[in-house]
């Protein structure tokens, strides 16, 4: 099972039962983070589910594809380890992530 | 009736617009009692993936659940499902239920949508005949389909596009019928929607626009085929129709709220009702971005943004409604999105080769940027919201050109 520590916008941490094949975006959404608005559902089509990949393999800080990278690019808080955990899958083999929710543009 | 129960919120409508209220008002620090009534049996659910992954099999319903079931006891709010309002009394503060309770209100909050716009001539109710608004419609589909070869899709609108996307990627045979000469002939320019009618011929759809329905024809109460004006049938085994919806808001004008198509709010979703709003699919509002015409937007942003909206002014902190519209649909490979409005524009710029399947189509009114249609164009759509935001004027021959940058266009 991948572990994953969230950080939530008032800077609260906390591990949450996380499950694979599922994206970052679902088990933030299931362990109740309502911050994160994720209003497009999953489909990469707008950027309300963006998070910072603090700690986690270095092929998973980075952008997924191109529409990804360009509506990253369109947040007033894009940073380094940006990314739209929706297109983030969990999977066993990722180990320990801790994301950080983004603040809201 | 004397003696009902009241809760300090009531929310009527469970949808996207629903939800989002409760988890605002949660979130504002609303420690009242709050009450979502929803005539579907189901928790609040996505309504996009109906017509895309949903329809597809490609999403499970658990996963197009807004929140987890659980999350809504952990709130404190309370839901009322499979529960429909038929009465809404004003002066009391109550509403009643079809299954004969009711619920008095502090605040309601009413985002019950709209339901289907149905064909009105012969046959429109038989067996084989959907509408796509709910998860009930699309099970009721999905159970059918295996028995399917040919489906014909009245309505050229987005709900019967994606629709007819998605069975063909079932194989099925799909012919789709708008009324008007063009599909997307409301939300778009002429531009978008001959991309998008060749798309679908392209994909095997028999597409036909101008077409006139005359009646669905039957065999045992089981739809055989749509009857044309003219006289031609198009066989069918099922038909889908997706041509609008009906705001749902009898109730709220019967009990005096100004409107008639949609129930009308102020720019803090107020009705003319005290401590009654109105949000999502179903609210006329003043929009900014179509230069302050009354509208309705049926959009989950507008649902989603409206709610926050309402919870706001319900928690004594009003502010405006402004947000951006924007909107998205997926059909095959082909990733449209739009932002702005292009209600009322006087001028289309394609920006980029249609033929490359990677463009947009930026419209203007009076030179100004008010909205843009992006197709697998991200990069348009991302930069073009802050010139839609800023009603840019820009000239047009740069606009068209997509190989500078729309960030890098400054006022000409």
């Amino acid at each position: 099972m991948p572990k994953l520590i969230v950080v939530d916008r008032s800077g609260a941490e906390k591990e949450i039962e996380a499950t694979a094949g599922l994206s970052v975006m679902e088990n933030l959404r299931d362990a109740g983070f309502d911050e994160l608005v994720a209003l497009c559902g999953g489909c990469c089509s707008c950027a309300t589910c963006h998070v910072y990949v603090e700690r986690g393999p270095a092929e998973v800080q980075a952008p997924g594809s191109g529409d990804e990278d360009d509506l990253l690019e369109g947040s007033g808080h894009r940073r380094a380890d940006s990314r739209l955990s929706c297109q983030l899958m969990l999977t066993d083999a990722l180990g320990e992530l801790i994301v950080r929710i983004a603040p809201e543009d | 009736m004397a003696g009902l129960e009241k809760r300090d919120v009531v929310i009527v409508g469970a949808g996207h617009g629903g939800a989002q209220a409760a988890i605002a008002l949660r979130q504002l620090g609303f420690a009242g009692s709050v009450a979502v009534v929803g005539n579907e049996p189901e928790f609040p659910y996505e309504r996009p993936p109906l017509s895309k992954d949903y329809f597809a099999g490609d999403k499970t319903f658990d996963r197009i659940l807004i929140r987890p079931a659980a999350f809504w006891a952990e709130r404190h709010v309370e839901m009322l499902l499979s529960t429909e309002v038929i009465a809404v009394d004003a002066q009391a503060k109550r509403l009643s239920f079809a299954n004969g309770g009711g619920l008095d209100y502090g605040a309601l909050v009413w985002a019950t949508g709209g339901a289907p716009r149905k064909l009105t001539c012969s046959g429109h109710d038989l067996k084989g005949v959907h509408a796509v608004r709910t998860r009930a419609d699309v099970l009721q589909m999905m159970d059918e389909l295996s028995a399917v070869a040919q489906v014909v899709v009245i309505g050229g609108g987005y709900i019967g596009l994606e629709a007819a996307a998605v069975l063909r990627k079932f194989d099925k045979t799909v012919v789709l019928l708008e009324a008007l000469d063009r599909v997307l002939a409301r939300v778009a320019g002429p531009e978008l929607s001959y991309f998008y009618e060749a798309e679908h011929r392209a994909h095997g759809i028999d597409l036909r626009t101008g077409v006139q329905v005359e009646c669905i024809e039957e065999k045992d109460g089981r739809v055989t085929g749509v009857r044309l004006a003219g006289g031609d049938v198009v066989p069918a085994d099922m038909v889908i129709v997706g041509i609008g919806i009906i705001p749902a808001v009898e109730p709220l004008i019967v009990a005096g709220a100004q409107g008639g198509n949609g129930v009308a709010v102020d720019q803090f979703c107020r009705t003319s009702l005290p401590d009654v709003y109105a949000i999502g699919d179903c609210a006329a509002h003043a929009n900014g971005f179509a230069d302050g015409a009354t509208i309705r937007l049926e959009s989950v942003q507008n649902a989603n943004d409206q709610a926050t909206t309402a919870a706001k002014a319900i928690t004594g902190n009003l502010e405006p409604y402004r947000a951006t519209p924007w909107f998205w649909s997926n059909q095959y490979d082909l990733k449209l999105q739009t932002v702005g409005l292009s209600i009322g524009f006087d001028r289309a710029v394609v920006r980029g080769d249609i033929a490359t399947r990677s463009f947009s189509v930026v419209y203007l009114k009076k030179g100004q940027v008010i909205a843009l249609d992006c197709v697998n164009a991200m990069k348009d759509y991302v930069q073009g919201r802050k010139l839609v935001e800023a009603r840019a004027e820009i000239d047009p021959e740069r606009l068209a050109d997509a190989a500078t940058p729309l960030k890098e266009l400054t006022a000409a």
